[in-house]
């Protein structure tokens, strides 16, 4: 009795704050928990104008046709090769960079490329999609230009048309994109090294180069693994923005990934169920993703910190 | 003289090592400009000159037709105005949302901190998907209306724990002093708190707004039949899509005739420069801060 009665007094001493945050976690559960329910549609023959009591229970049916659909299978191939790609091309070149950056002795030098490396985020996929296919095109492109003037190729390729390049051109868009911005956790994990280890390598006759490797990157180490789990985690969520945007009729084989053939099919041919069963695939992978990097490097971290 | 020798050689490898950086330094930079400049030499660039190539940082035939054209369109200068409130209006909520509850969750003695801090990382990870969320849009009614732009994301998880990793930081001392003067939780929030954030509430600020300007999807499925409710990056990404077909055409040798359907190259340059625009406007004042922001909220978590 006695500590619900504190329960409740305290609950009134803290009904600013209670004012402040009750609002806005209804607000999470509408937006982001509610719609988990509709997972259910993936297992109904679900028909938009009748209540969720009225509508006919299939089981697993879309499930089958999903599965045994050769295109799901291409969609699939689709979406792991850009993911794995994007994983280890957008993971270890923005280290790289962070560290060349790092090594960079002018100061004003430093922070200029900084700050220049850093804007490409900002712009939208929509106008970067422009800048790529602008620079890829046959006429004028500034790619096939320099190519041609190297002598590297004799005639113009024609990048949008071909479609393993795709997965290429999606790859290296995206880390044009973010390159800069995601180096910028490891720069200020590096700012975070203790200075005397450089010290004491420079004693040992350590060059640049080996103060980079013995010293710099143990020292980020720890940023490294967690970022990595992360990224293993969100590996299925690529998204389909960059291949909505750059993909054409001539590169779909290759540019068409989960996500937006669950488009393609949910909405925009009406058939919910049979896309929620394929977001439902996309994100029982992630979940699995996810826990098997989790538990993955967490024994490796183990073992190493002892 | 062995050992001078030696110091030469290192200082000539230093220098070396130096000079390679700075060169690979340089061509980040120009990779990264090059592209923008390009595409403001075109916009500034005669269309039917454009079309002769060869333009790559300055215009050969400077004229300022192009941005005459495209805000003769019409839908573009609503498309503009859309831009702009979503932006306003979007990031003032958004802030407002996510630093009330990062306040909650950062006092220790309240006590719905840890039911709230697990519901919001919960989604980080989990979602409901495209089908799903889009059939929620629609039974709220919100097709076809401006809402669908600022309210579905309008708490951002993880803006809530960097906000909230900054007000850890902050000195506990201040809030006690407040509470023995008499102040309420909301008056500690708006007196004490709030000044105190502004570094992180102006990488905040800038993120959202930064998010809602470029954002085309939203506009794409629940508004693109509403030309009264268009934006600027889809108005933009129609364009693009449009030549897009085309281009995959043209080398099946489509005839001229529908060629003169697709805009010149100048047009969507043109229109890429005014959403870009008011993003070069704010990046130089805001980048001390998101830098100092992105540190502070991933060192933490």
């Amino acid at each position: 009795m006695q500590k619900k009665k504190r329960f409740w007094r305290r609950l009134w001493q803290q009904r600013f704050l209670y004012a402040m945050s009750v609002p806005f976690i209804i607000w999470v559960f509408v937006f982001n928990y509610l719609p988990i329910w509709g997972w259910t549609m993936a297992f109904q023959d679900f028909k938009p104008g009748l209540s969720f009591f009225e509508q006919e229970w299939v089981g697993f049916t879309h499930f089958q046709a999903l599965f045994s659909d050769s295109y799901f299978y291409l969609v699939l191939r689709n979406t792991f090769i850009m993911a794995v790609m994007g994983l280890v091309i957008g993971f270890t070149v923005p280290i790289i960079f962070a560290l060349l950056i790092n090594e960079v002795r002018q100061q004003f030098f430093k922070r200029s490329v900084q700050t220049i490396a850093y804007l490409p985020h900002f712009v939208s996929w929509v106008v970067v999609a422009g800048i790529v296919i602008r620079s890829l095109s046959v006429e004028d492109g500034i790619v096939n230009t320099i190519l041609l003037s190297l002598h590297i190729i004799d005639e113009p390729i024609q990048f949008m048309t071909k479609g393993p390049l795709f997965w290429w051109i999606v790859t290296f868009a995206d880390l044009w994109k973010e390159m800069g911005w995601n180096s910028i956790i490891f720069l200020a994990a590096m700012t975070g090294v203790n200075q005397e280890l450089y010290d004491a390598a420079k004693t040992d006759g350590a060059g640049r180069i080996r103060q980079m490797w013995h010293v710099t990157l143990p020292g980020i180490r720890s940023v490294i693994i967690v970022l990595l789990i992360l990224s293993v985690g969100n590996l299925m969520s690529i998204g389909f923005e960059k291949q909505l945007l750059l993909g054409n009729p001539m590169v779909a084989d290759y540019s068409e990934v989960l996500e937006l053939y669950a488009l393609n099919y949910g909405i925009g041919l009406f058939r919910f169920s049979y896309g929620t069963a394929i977001s439902i695939f996309n994100s029982v992978i992630a979940i699995v993703l996810l826990f098997s990097a989790n538990y993955f490097f967490k024994k490796i971290s183990q073992e190493s910190v002892m | 003289m062995a050992k001078k020798s030696a110091i030469n050689r290192s200082s000539f490898t230093e220098k070396l090592f130096d000079l390679i950086i700075n060169i690979l330094m340089v061509i980040v930079i120009i990779a990264t400009l090059y592209p923008f400049l390009n595409v403001l030499a075109i916009s500034f660039n005669d269309s039917t000159d454009t079309v002769r190539g060869g333009i790559h940082i300055w215009p050969r035939e400077f004229t300022l037709k192009n941005y005459e054209t495209i805000f003769g369109y019409g839908n573009l200068t609503t498309a503009f105005i859309n831009s702009v409130l979503r932006t306003v209006i979007g990031t003032v909520i958004g802030l407002i949302a996510c630093t009330m509850l990062a306040y909650a969750i950062s006092r220790k003695d309240f006590q719905a901190r840890r039911f709230m801090s697990v519901f919001l990382v919960l989604t980080l990870f989990f979602s409901g998907g495209l089908i799903p969320g889009y059939m929620l849009i629609r039974d709220l009614g919100m097709i076809n209306s401006f809402w669908v732009y600022v309210l579905p994301g309008m708490v951002n998880a993880f803006y809530v724990f960097m906000i909230r990793s900054f007000i850890d930081n902050l000195p506990i001392s201040l809030q006690e002093s407040a509470k023995i003067d008499g102040a309420n939780d909301f008056t500690i929030y708006l007196k004490v708190i709030i000044p105190l954030c502004t570094p992180i509430l102006a990488t905040m600020a800038l993120f959202i707004s930064v998010g809602q300007w470029n954002s085309w999807f939203d506009t794409y499925i629940y508004n693109g039949s509403n030309e009264a409710l268009t934006t600027l990056q889809y108005e933009l990404m129609k364009i693009l899509q449009t030549t897009q077909v085309t281009a995959g055409a043209d080398a099946q040798r489509m005839n001229e005739a529908n060629r003169q359907m697709v805009s010149p190259e100048s047009v969507k340059m043109a229109i890429s420069m005014v959403t870009i625009f008011p993003i070069l406007c704010v990046y130089p004042f805001m980048q001390k801060y998101f830098v100092k922001g992105m540190t502070i909220g991933s060192i933490k978590s």
